[in-house]
């Protein structure tokens, strides 16, 4: 096999239970974002980007879409003939059989599959954040810093700096402390769950750790805390630009909206960074003659016969004559019918809003955002209805 | 349908699309906001399941080569067979064959070391959905020699003035074939025949000095020939003239002739992998196509934009097509106007053409 600098290894396991209904058959990256992406188009487009050809994804929660979405990765260009993208949910092995304990747990067991490469460093990403990254980038920074490992961080603000992991770091950068969720934090450089890590030296602490018996087998409660205990060089790298977890319905439904501003900070119609994407292959959509579509972006087949303002809508949507959606999303396949209001809502794939339907209309600004699924199906891209309600 | 064959013939199709052809052939103009015209019976021949194409092309292919691939889309990337693009090299001195009977002769491997049984052979310049599986049933129980696709067209346009009529009798058999101008049997450039007796014939025409199949050993020998007619009811439009190419563009704005085109089954072309199109504060969109990657923020109206067109804010567009990539700056103003790919309108220019006959810029300029 031949040798590789850096394996990537994406954890998309995670099932991401803030989301709700949104994840009761998928997994978190493979929730919908943007019109037409899924979450795991993030990192695996920035590793196309980036130069890093080779990349394992680790699955546990309903991977069925994930697996299938992925295929043999042509789609990011990684169906290669060494390297590529391979999915490696867990496996039975001689002394028995678990599921993935944890993040560090999960890379543990994969241990066979990142030493085929034979690897200088190993690169680890996860499923659940959306963000354009040049990882080449942070390579280049590990490197020079002679790092073993490298924490990519993005600034927050103080009030923020208390729901994430916090890196202190002396004025190089440093790190010399890890705080998760810090009530009164010292720093705001908050981790991004992109960890770069010398591979020798990240195996060596992974065999130390799976056995010690309080362990959560996590990178961020177990792994780096015992190499700061250990007096590592542990770097964060600071990374600017765009960057957000989408772990709520409330963040996922802000992300969406973020991409509608003129100048928008994520853009996604860099043709030096394009994110890839499974194509549904549909022809140009159509808006019909008074129609009105405003501050809106619109994927590829779908019609608009109403008002769209300030909304997404993802490919194949249909919305009928007389209907107002606004700051709203909406996924693929959802059919909207006549004189139906929706607003602050996320309608999830295949839905159909019958005629006259009210959803979320009359309400605050700021009121909750409605997450609209049909709990009742269990099959994601089973046809569901959707009675008239009014809420 | 691994009975079934490919041959998609360029050669004979004349590039009358004005400035929209002087660079690439007919088959590889864009259409419809993000297809070729070549996509539609790639897709057909994709639906009904065939697994070895072969195109023939004598000019201007380049950019019809970058689209194609290696027939990816088409689901053409295959280890035994997929698509094969045939330009006209060919170095046998003892070659006699001339037309685009030099394309079959010299590409005799393609036709030898396919399993298929039958030949579908079609060219690009009718649009449709149609089912070749299905017409090839029909030519099995028609008995038939050769199986000649048509269909009934209610209000014959300039277009249809050049195409081939066919008479067809009660039984379903191709009684005469001519070029009366009223006649509704409009000949799709289409036909299924089984392979032996294709390249029997073949030899034939060659052997008599001949050099266009159809005309030659179809046309001429239709009393010999047992010739079916199977009638085609679908989406259907001929391109072959800038005023063709407009009308049948613009016409699809019509729900009805969007959703026949689209809706029966995917049309499959190459992959961009643009975001979704986004509509600013100040976009006034209505009637119209419009394409991944567009950012618009002025006024759009009876229009069709393809990827990546951007329509910046007091800019009017009516009745046009705008081409991949195109900028139309502020204030600007088009009306009846097709812009191929690249074009930069300037800030507040006012470009207008006829509805007959749209005005045409070429690739690649700044106005």
């Amino acid at each position: 096999m031949k040798r590789k600098e850096v394996v990537a290894m994406l954890l998309a396991g995670g099932q991401g239970k803030r989301l709700k209904g949104l994840t009761k058959t998928l997994a978190k990256p493979a929730v919908y974002f943007g019109g037409t992406y899924r979450i795991i188009d993030f990192p695996l487009s920035n590793c196309s980007n980036s130069g890093i050809d080779t990349v394992g994804v680790l699955t546990q929660y309903e991977p069925l879409v994930l697996h299938s979405y992925i295929g043999v990765g042509s789609d990011w260009d990684m169906d290669r003939r060494s390297g590529g993208v391979y999915v490696l949910p867990p496996y039975e092995r001689e002394d028995g059989t678990s599921w993935y304990r944890g993040t560090a747990d999960a890379i543990y067991r994969n241990l066979k599959f990142i030493e085929q490469y034979d690897p200088e460093h190993v690169l680890i990403l996860s499923g659940d954040h959306i963000y354009k990254m040049d990882y080449e980038r942070m390579l280049d920074y590990h490197k020079e810093k002679n790092a073993d490992c490298t924490i990519s961080v993005i600034d927050v603000t103080l009030a923020e700096a208390t729901r994430f992991g916090i890196l202190n770091t002396d004025d190089d950068l440093c790190i010399y402390e890890f705080e998760e969720k810090p009530a009164k934090p010292k720093s705001t450089l908050a981790s991004m769950g992109v960890y770069l890590f010398k591979w020798d030296i990240l195996k060596k602490y992974l065999l130390q750790n799976v056995d010690h018996p309080d362990t959560s087998h996590d990178f961020g409660k177990d792994i780096i805390p015992l190499m700061l205990a250990e007096e590592k060089t542990l770097y964060a790298y600071p990374f600017q630009g765009y960057w957000k977890d989408v772990g709520t319905i409330d963040s996922l439904w802000e992300a969406n909206m973020d991409l509608l501003s003129e100048y928008s900070e994520l853009n996604l119609n860099d043709p030096e960074w394009r994110i890839y994407t499974r194509n549904p292959n549909q022809p140009a959509e159509y808006i019909a003659p008074g129609a009105k579509v405003r501050n809106c972006m619109i994927n590829e087949g779908c019609s608009v016969y109403g008002e769209v303002n300030h909304s997404v809508l993802f490919y194949g949507v249909e919305v009928g004559e007389g209907s107002v959606v606004t700051d709203s999303v909406i996924m693929p396949q959802v059919k909207i019918g006549r004189n139906v209001r929706i607003h602050r809502a996320i309608i999830t794939e295949n839905m159909v809003i019958e005629d006259g339907a009210v959803i979320g209309a009359g309400r605050e600004d700021n009121s909750e955002i409605l997450l609209i699924t049909n709990d009742n199906e269990t099959a994601p891209s089973a046809n569901a209805s959707f009675p008239t309600p009014t809420i | 349908m691994k009975q079934l064959m490919g041959v998609i013939n360029l050669d004979h199709e004349l590039d009358l699309l004005n400035e929209l052809t002087y660079f690439r052939c007919g088959a590889a103009v864009p259409f419809a906001g993000r297809y070729r015209l070549i996509d539609f019976v790639m897709s057909n021949m994709m639906h009904a399941g065939v697994l070895d194409i072969a195109l023939f092309v004598r000019r201007k292919y380049r950019s019809l080569m970058d689209h194609l691939g290696e027939g990816r889309p088409w689901d053409l990337d295959r280890k035994r067979g997929g698509l094969f693009i045939l330009p006209p090299d060919w170095n046998d001195p003892s070659d006699v064959s001339t037309g685009e009977l030099q394309h079959i002769h010299n590409n005799q491997d393609f036709f030898e070391r396919g399993s298929a049984k039958y030949v579908v052979y079609s060219g690009s310049q009718h649009l449709s959905n149609v089912d070749f599986c299905d017409a090839y049933e029909h030519h099995l129980k028609q008995g038939a020699d050769v199986t000649l696709i048509y269909t009934k067209v209610d209000q014959l346009q300039p277009e249809h003035q050049s195409c081939t009529r066919l008479d067809v009798d009660g039984s379903g058999r191709v009684t005469d074939i001519h070029r009366e101008r009223d006649h509704p049997n409009v000949y799709m450039e289409m036909f299924i025949m089984e392979k032996e007796m294709f390249l029997t014939l073949v030899k034939q025409c060659i052997a008599h000095g001949e050099s266009h199949f159809f005309r030659d050993a179809i046309q001429k020998n239709r009393n010999k020939l047992n010739i079916a007619g199977y009638e085609y009811k679908g989406y259907h439009a001929v391109i072959n003239s800038l005023e063709s190419y407009y009308r049948n563009s613009l016409d699809l704005l019509q729900p009805e002739k969007y959703n026949s085109l689209f809706r029966e089954q995917p049309v499959h072309t190459k992959i961009k992998y643009e975001v979704p199109a986004k509509y600013l504060e100040t976009a006034d969109v209505s009637n119209s196509l419009v394409a991944n990657g567009c950012q618009i923020g002025g006024a759009v109206e009876n229009s069709i934009l393809f990827r990546g067109v951007q329509v910046k804010e007091g800019a009017r567009v009516h009745n046009s097509i705008i081409m991949q990539k195109c900028v139309i700056e502020e204030n600007a103003v088009l009306e009846n106007v097709i812009l191929d790919k690249d074009v930069v309108i300037s800030r507040g220019r006012q470009l207008q053409g006829d509805v007959r006959k749209p005005f045409v810029v070429a690739k690649d300029t700044a106005i």
